[in-house]
């Protein structure tokens, strides 16, 4: 079991209570997860829990053997923002994953180690290998990427770094300087009234048709479906994948926790897929880690039949 | 201030340089540039035309290769850098960290901008690709305030350009997915957003769906003029109401604040459009010259002339444009 892969609890896309949040990761120090990011990816406002609470939970986990990660803001405009990013990437105790260039500047300048996060573009192994020399220790493939394109970079991976993929979630798909939650709600951004407090797991949009489609997270746009690779997991092994990311759900994260830590294991993974799907706020979709739309599921028998 | 002008195919090039471009951007065909449509961009033969047309008149030529490379076609990005390199191009606008690396390495000479595709904010961000790989001009995404551009403009270490007409992103470019979330295929990857071969135009009883693989992105009642299916300017249901969720369909026109965008230390303004006709192309060349033209010689009593802003009308999506992020209530 020395090389089974590591189960990582990526960064809390949403904005929840405070309490809610330290629940969280109280029961994240119980997990069966090693690795464990934190901190605020999406907006600057989102302040229920603050710089020096997030440094707090981070001591505490790192006490309980959790390997302790810091996440940086993935769309930096304000002054303000670019800030609190030199501070974050001046601490003394964690490990910076930079989910945006600027990060990675303040990082490799500083001579610091550095992950990047799932929105930070490496789609080929030039990237890889120039960042490896910058600092980088693991990277989270692109979620638009499948699996040929995984197979190629893990062939040409510089030593020394981890690879990670965003395992189970919502997908995050882009960004925007407009915030979409105080939109719906005819509010402008200055005054949003922290409406994301009332969608702990986004916000529903829907096709005229009513189909789900997207979710809103303030300035955060993400798939409606969430994106499991359960059925992947033989093949991830097979490429060497160090690391699975479980995206923060409000609701059973640690029961999916309990699944991927079963399935990394060798449990059988029908039963485990049924019950993961249960557990999911609407339904899956695993179309993007096999080269095709983002949005579609593709049962686990046609996959091991498609030729590469 | 320079007005870089876009460029789909030779005539679009001809009335760029005719209406008085500064400079034109253009691309190859095929995916190693953002916009990747059937029957658009240049082949070996018209480029070299396009090179002469533009040189000969003393304007300057720069080609976008800014979508990110995969291992697998790696050397095609390669290729494209080498023959824009050989061709004796003004620029390359790049967007991909290991393009980045290749064109500095093999092509120490040639003049490398940041694209909008590299999804920089800020000076920081900037400082890498210029420490990294020499670039001397940056374009900024879609998402900033006028203040927070001028802020850039301030730490950054090269000149900055901004996008002043055309179609407008309202997602930060680089790092946008819903196209590939619905098709397979993104700006990133493919080097189209929203792409044709999944679109669909269906009659109704009453009236027109548009569908992007599948999904309704909007519904047109009839009399209704109805628009392409650009996965973010469609009207979806959020809380009950069905509206434009994300953005209009609208474009992006700065005409109003180019004394601001001149005072700020703005470098060079951008239009959008290489998928658009040469009628588009030289009708907002024309306008953005004689504005630039006019801002240039007396910002202070510059005014955005009425003929100038009803041309830019006819030609923008919908017919109606916004300021975009430029404008905080946007936000």
């Amino acid at each position: 079991m020395s090389n089974m892969m590591k189960l990582s609890i990526g960064p809390i896309q949403y904005f929840w209570e405070r309490q809610h949040v330290l629940d969280f990761y109280q029961q994240a120090a119980d997990s069966a997860a090693e690795i464990i990011y934190l901190g605020e990816v999406i907006c600057s406002k989102r302040r229920l829990v603050k710089p020096d609470d997030w440094f707090a939970i981070g001591e505490e986990l790192k006490q309980s053997g959790k390997e302790v990660i810091l996440s940086s803001l993935t769309l930096l405009e304000a002054a303000s923002e670019m800030s609190s990013l030199k501070r974050l990437c001046r601490n003394e105790s964690f490990m910076v994953e930079a989910n945006d260039i600027s990060a990675v500047q303040l990082l490799s300048v500083a001579g610091r180690d550095f992950v990047t996060g799932p929105s930070f573009n490496i789609y080929n192994h030039r990237s890889l290998r120039l960042l490896a020399g910058k600092g980088l220790k693991r990277w989270v493939l692109p979620v638009e990427l499948g699996l040929d394109t995984l197979k190629d970079l893990q062939a040409q991976r510089p030593e020394g770094v981890e690879t990670e993929v965003f395992a189970l979630g919502r997908l995050p798909l882009a960004y925007s300087a407009r915030c979409y939650t105080a939109r719906s709600h005819n509010l402008p951004k200055d005054d949003c009234q922290y409406k994301c407090l009332d969608y702990p797991d986004g916000a529903m949009l829907k096709t005229r048709e009513d189909q789900e489609f997207l979710v809103l997270n303030g300035i955060q746009t993400q798939s409606a479906l969430t994106h499991q690779v359960l059925d992947q997991l033989p093949e991830l092994k097979a490429l060497e994948v160090d690391v699975l990311r479980i995206s923060p759900q409000y609701e059973h994260t640690f029961q999916i926790i309990d699944i991927f830590d079963e399935a990394r294991k060798g449990a059988a993974l029908p039963p485990l897929g049924e019950k993961l799907l249960s557990l999911l706020p609407l339904g899956a979709c695993n179309g993007y880690l096999l080269e095709q739309a983002g949005m579609s599921f593709l049962p686990a028998r046609t996959i091991h039949e498609s030729p590469r | 201030m320079e007005l870089v002008c876009p460029a789909g195919n030779l005539p679009s090039l001809k009335a760029a340089v005719d209406n008085g471009a500064d400079a034109v951007y253009v691309g190859f065909k095929d995916d190693t540039n953002a916009r990747h449509f059937a029957g658009l961009n240049f082949t070996e033969r018209s480029f070299g035309k396009a090179i002469r047309y533009a040189q000969d008149k003393n304007r300057k030529i720069y080609v976008a290769i800014n979508t990110f490379p995969q291992p697998d076609g790696f050397k095609r990005w390669q290729a494209a850098v080498d023959q824009a390199a050989e061709y004796g191009v003004n620029a390359l606008i790049l967007a991909d960290i290991g393009v980045f690396d290749y064109a500095s390495e093999r092509w120490p000479d040639l003049r490398l901008h940041l694209s909008v595709q590299g999804s920089v904010t800020s000076a920081e961000g900037i400082k890498f690709y210029f420490e990294n790989f020499g670039i001397r001009r940056v374009v900024l995404p879609r998402v900033l305030s006028v203040n927070q551009v001028a802020h850039v403009i301030t730490g950054s270490p090269v000149p900055v350009e901004v996008f002043g007409f055309g179609s407008l992103c309202v997602m930060v470019e680089g790092r946008c997915l819903l196209s590939s979330y619905a098709t397979g295929r993104s700006p990133n990857t493919y080097g189209a957003c929203s792409p044709a071969s999944h679109v669909r135009w269906e009659e109704t009883g009453d009236g027109t769906d548009t569908r992007l693989n599948g999904v309704l992105i909007d519904h047109y009642g009839e009399g209704e003029k109805a628009g392409y299916p650009t996965l973010c300017k469609g009207r979806f249901q959020v809380g009950g109401h069905t509206f434009y969720a994300l953005e209009e369909p609208t474009s992006l026109n700065t005409l109003s604040i180019l004394p601001k965008l001149k005072k700020i230390g703005v470098s060079a303004i951008k239009i959008e459009g290489r998928q658009r006709s040469p009628a588009y192309v030289a009708q907002v060349t024309g306008v953005l010259r004689a504005a630039i033209d006019q801002c240039m010689l007396n910002p202070d009593a510059y005014q955005a002339k009425d003929q100038w802003m009803c041309k830019l009308a006819e030609v923008s999506e919908g017919s109606q444009t916004t300021l975009g992020a430029y404008h905080r209530p946007w936000q």
